[in-house]
């Protein structure tokens, strides 16, 4: 389990999919999110289950955080659904609609007996909770902070929005509150915060804005519903050239500093702190993964070879 | 007494040393002139013939000569099942049949060539029924596939001689002028059809509109044409063109395509008055999609565009960034409209296109083409011919002319279709040597062929994931199994034929 | 595990199988296999079932595969899910998998 690394895009694949399944690490979002609950009929339960146990047994995810969406324990599939899971060994097992830490604490008992029974660590299955409704808001720290196994909370809006007697709407004003309460929970709990789905694939401009607006919130990317959206995810989620820049000299400064023994680091003057190197370090992971680092300009002579 | 105007005397050794004959009146060696000078509207002179089976006869076909077609109605030709049908129904065998390339509508030429009819074909492509059953062993002669340049090559230097061609066009006057772009069976440029217009011993049109005399700008001339058929439809516009080539949705077509395009701003081929070529495949639009991006944000111009003409190419073209487009084959609604309005989108017939041995042709001054495949082995050699099961579904068209000719070719293609890998070991068939291609564009990784290291340097300064073919091989492997290989019979059933006539390889009869 | 009635799972998706399990008696494992990729994989297919079928200590049955190029994890998952649907089990013994 591995609570820093990065996580902007977190692709959501119906479980009953075998061609999407099958294809999903080729997009080379953050993390893939097998989904067992809502794009699973009722009666297709059992199969997408076994489906995604046989593919996570199976197949290669290249290194990609693999996720996996349970039903909820207050349906007639979450146990069975944690049984499979813990065995299949995915990354992380997300939980939806969490009311309260003890939502948490319930299937994290469930995996613990799992874990046991296949002679596993404990602790080796990391867990998410998303959280789609105004109570589930209320308790966002609680929930943050109700397991070590947690590492990350996101927003399911839909539910979220029809329970507070809105609904979702460009602005996102509607659910504003809700993003911030359970971004500021993260970050309080240490923890990842993740945004929920924008679901109008053709809308380019509108997930564009939303895109911005989560990033500025300071979640740490977004719940995705199509291969198409994670370009834009990446790009947004970018440093730009001046902060990656930036982020190079206080890195530099920093093994300057280590090489002559100097305890005081400074750059263009600036006292550099824990924070500062913290957010230099996210920067230049973020500049890595969108190939931002290194670019150079073609060769010479290449043309007409 | 000959009708001499003047009666003056013409020695016969005058006639003999200069090897002609003596005058014998104005109207006694000229064909296709008008008789009765009496009535300046009647009667019309042309070359309307009433049925296809009058013109045959005229057309002096017998057994055993060669007739020819075009492909430029697509899928939704008509006029070679009509044509066909009627000289089955004639009676005559043994033909060969030389057609630009053949579809899936072209099902019932099985019926032709079980009744002896036809005995011999030449294509570029070939799928469906009728490549099923030839596949299956239905003909005693192998198919000829060549490519597109390569046929224009065999019909320029007689290789292929063709008797009669029967040339489906959208409109033509009277005279036999015609052209692709109007007409309710429009299809655009007319590039394939041309050079069957200009070599053929006798060249039929057919046609469902006869426009007004003289039917300007015209892609077949009047001088090339000796008759005329009009009938109800020689295409079914559904069949010819979607409306306008719509990007794919499909999201492994955009993750490829967007790569490909990376792979071209990247390669060192990308800086103003650059030229290109891309198909009409899924990757391949979305390839020029993403490419104009990078146009865009570096500022950068193409001089021009070749090949197979779509939307995007247009798009690009009214929009300034691609300065001249060369289309030898119209692919949508929107590639018709723009050969028939913009002055610099120029038809060009498939010899200008691709004839590796005439004087000078375009894919030789190609800077980057985006192809596709079937198959490829680790050796880069490609496949766009036979399917995973070694069954004849695929067309030559001008995927080795491109390779050879432009400077930098990339093959893009999911990495396994289905369970099918792309890359593999062993291709089934070879239609394009891998010395002629550059790099290879998976949904899985990038590779590049060894004997481009700079190329592949230029991609991993970029942050592509190149890779070793050899690793995409078993990477393939490893997701899909090694199938078990495919058992064929000794039955050669085709024959390809390199752009220079040379043979490359042979399709073997698949086991039932 | 016993076969009680039909059980059918998957789809005729693009790299997905659609498989019915049905009892045959005592007629052993009967497949009846169609696949686009019969040629390259239908022995490795064919395979797949009888091993899955025989760790599920199933001696007879009547399997039909409708195969639209699924890897082999796919049609190992939709096989085991027809037979627990055509043995009416609902709870998986997800240990012997």
């Amino acid at each position: 389990m591995d609570r820093t690394r990065l996580r902007r895009s977190m692709l959501y694949v119906p479980g009953n999919n075998a061609g999407m399944i099958r294809d999903a690490a080729i997009y080379h979002s953050d993390s893939i999110m097998f989904d067992l609950e809502d794009s699973v009929a009722y009666r297709q339960k059992d199969a997408a289950r076994m489906l995604v146990f046989q593919n996570l047994r199976t197949l290669d995810f290249e290194g990609i955080e693999t996720v996996v969406r349970i039903n909820g324990l207050d349906t007639p599939y979450g146990r069975e659904d944690i049984r499979a899971m813990v065995k299949a060994r995915p990354d992380i097992i997300r939980l939806p609609k969490t009311d309260c830490a003890q939502d948490v604490q319930e299937v994290e008992k469930l995996i613990e007996i799992e874990e046991r029974k296949n002679g596993m660590p404990v602790g080796t299955i990391g867990m998410m909770a998303a959280i789609e409704s105004p109570l589930g808001v209320i308790n966002a720290y609680s929930i943050a902070t109700s397991s070590d196994r947690l590492i990350g909370i996101a927003i399911g809006a839909e539910d979220y929005v029809t329970a507070m007697k809105t609904a979702r709407s460009a602005s996102g004003v509607e659910i504003l509150y809700a993003r911030s309460a359970i971004v500021t929970a993260a970050r309080a709990a240490g923890i990842c915060a993740f945004d929920t789905v924008y679901s109008d694939l053709n809308n380019e401009e509108g997930f564009e804005a939303e895109v911005r607006l989560i990033k500025q919130l300071g979640f740490d990317g977004k719940s995705i519903i199509s291969p198409r959206q994670i370009k834009l995810v990446h790009d947004v989620f970018a440093p730009n050239g001046k902060e990656i820049a930036f982020a190079e000299r206080v890195i530099e400064a920093i093994e300057e500093a280590k090489a002559k023994g100097s305890g005081v680091i400074a750059v263009n003057g600036k006292m550099i702190d824990k924070p500062i190197v913290e957010r230099a370090i996210s920067t230049l992971e973020r500049a890595d993964a969108a190939g931002l680092r290194d670019y150079s300009s073609p060769a010479e002579g290449v043309l007409h070879a | 007494m000959p009708d001499n105007p003047v009666n003056h005397e013409i020695p016969d050794e005058i006639l003999s040393a200069f090897d002609r004959k003596l005058f014998s009146g104005a109207y006694s060696n000229t064909p296709h002139i008008r008789i009765d000078k009496g009535n300046r509207s009647l009667p019309r002179l042309n070359k309307i013939v009433d049925t296809i089976e009058q013109v045959v006869i005229k057309t002096g076909l017998s057994d055993g000569m060669t007739i020819s077609f075009h492909h430029h109605f697509r899928g939704g030709d008509k006029v070679i099942n009509m044509v066909m049908d009627v000289i089955s129904h004639m009676g005559i065998k043994n033909l060969t049949l030389a057609a630009s390339s053949l579809t899936t509508v072209h099902s019932p030429l099985v019926g032709h060539i079980k009744s002896g009819t036809i005995s011999r074909i030449c294509t570029s492509g070939i799928r469906g029924e009728l490549a099923d059953e030839i596949s299956a062993g239905l003909m005693d002669h192998p198919i000829l596939i060549h490519s597109h340049g390569g046929r224009a090559r065999a019909i320029e230097t007689g290789k292929i001689k063709i008797d009669v061609a029967f040339l489906g066009v959208p409109t033509c006057d009277v005279y036999g002028n015609a052209n692709g772009y109007t007409g309710a069976s429009a299809c655009g440029s007319l590039g394939y059809a041309k050079v069957d217009a200009h070599f053929a011993r006798k060249v039929v049109l057919i046609t469902d509109t006869i426009a007004e005399y003289p039917n300007t700008p015209f892609s077949i001339h009047q001088d090339q044409v000796d008759y005329i058929v009009v009938v109800d439809q020689v295409g079914d516009p559904k069949g010819i063109s979607s409306g306008a080539t719509r990007l794919t949705k499909n999201p492994r077509d955009i993750l490829i395509g967007s790569l490909a395009a990376k792979v071209i701003a990247c390669s060192g081929y990308f800086e103003d008055g650059f030229s290109l070529q891309t198909g009409s495949g899924g990757a391949s639009l979305v390839t020029t999609k993403f490419l104009r991006e990078y146009m865009e944000q570096q500022n950068i111009r193409a001089n021009w565009a070749l090949g197979g003409i779509t939307a995007q190419m247009v798009k690009l073209h009214e929009d300034g960034l691609i300065k001249r487009l060369l289309d030898v084959q119209s692919f949508d609604q929107e590639a018709i409209r723009s050969i028939g309005e913009n002055r610099y989108h120029s038809e060009i017939d498939a010899s200008y296109y691709a004839n590796p041995l005439n004087k000078g042709c375009a894919v030789n001054k190609i800077n980057v083409v985006v192809l596709s495949a079937l198959e490829i082995d680790t050796e880069f050699n490609v496949n766009v011919l036979t399917g995973s099961d070694g069954v004849l579904r695929g067309a030559s068209g001008g995927h080795s002319d491109t390779a050879i000719g432009s400077g930098l070719s990339i093959v893009v293609a999911p990495l396994i279709r289905g369970r099918s890998a792309t890359v593999v070991d062993q291709i089934k068939t070879v239609i394009t040597p891998g010395s002629t291609i550059d790099v290879l564009v998976t949904d899985r990784g990038i590779a590049v062929n060894p004997r481009r290291p700079q190329v592949a340097e230029q991609l991993r300064r970029c942050k592509l994931p190149v890779i070793p073919i050899s690793e995409l091989k078993e990477k393939a492997q490893k997701l899909a199994g090694v199938p078990e290989p495919i058992i064929f019979e000794k039955k050669i059933v085709a024959v390809v034929e390199y752009r220079d006539g040379t043979i490359l390889d042979v399709v073997r009869q698949v086991q039932a | 595990m016993r076969i009680v009635k039909t059980g059918t799972a998957g789809t005729l998706e693009s790299s997905d199988v659609m498989i019915t399990v049905r009892s045959n008696g005592t007629d052993g494992v009967q497949i009846a296999l169609q696949s686009i990729v019969e040629k390259q994989f239908g022995k490795q297919i064919r395979a797949t079932i009888e091993d899955t079928l025989k760790s599920m200590s199933i001696d007879h049955a009547y399997i039909d595969v409708k195969d639209q190029g699924a890897l082999d994890c796919a049609i190992t998952a939709r096989l085991v899910s027809a037979v627990y649907r055509a043995a009416g089990i609902e709870k998986i013994d997800w240990e012997a998998l």
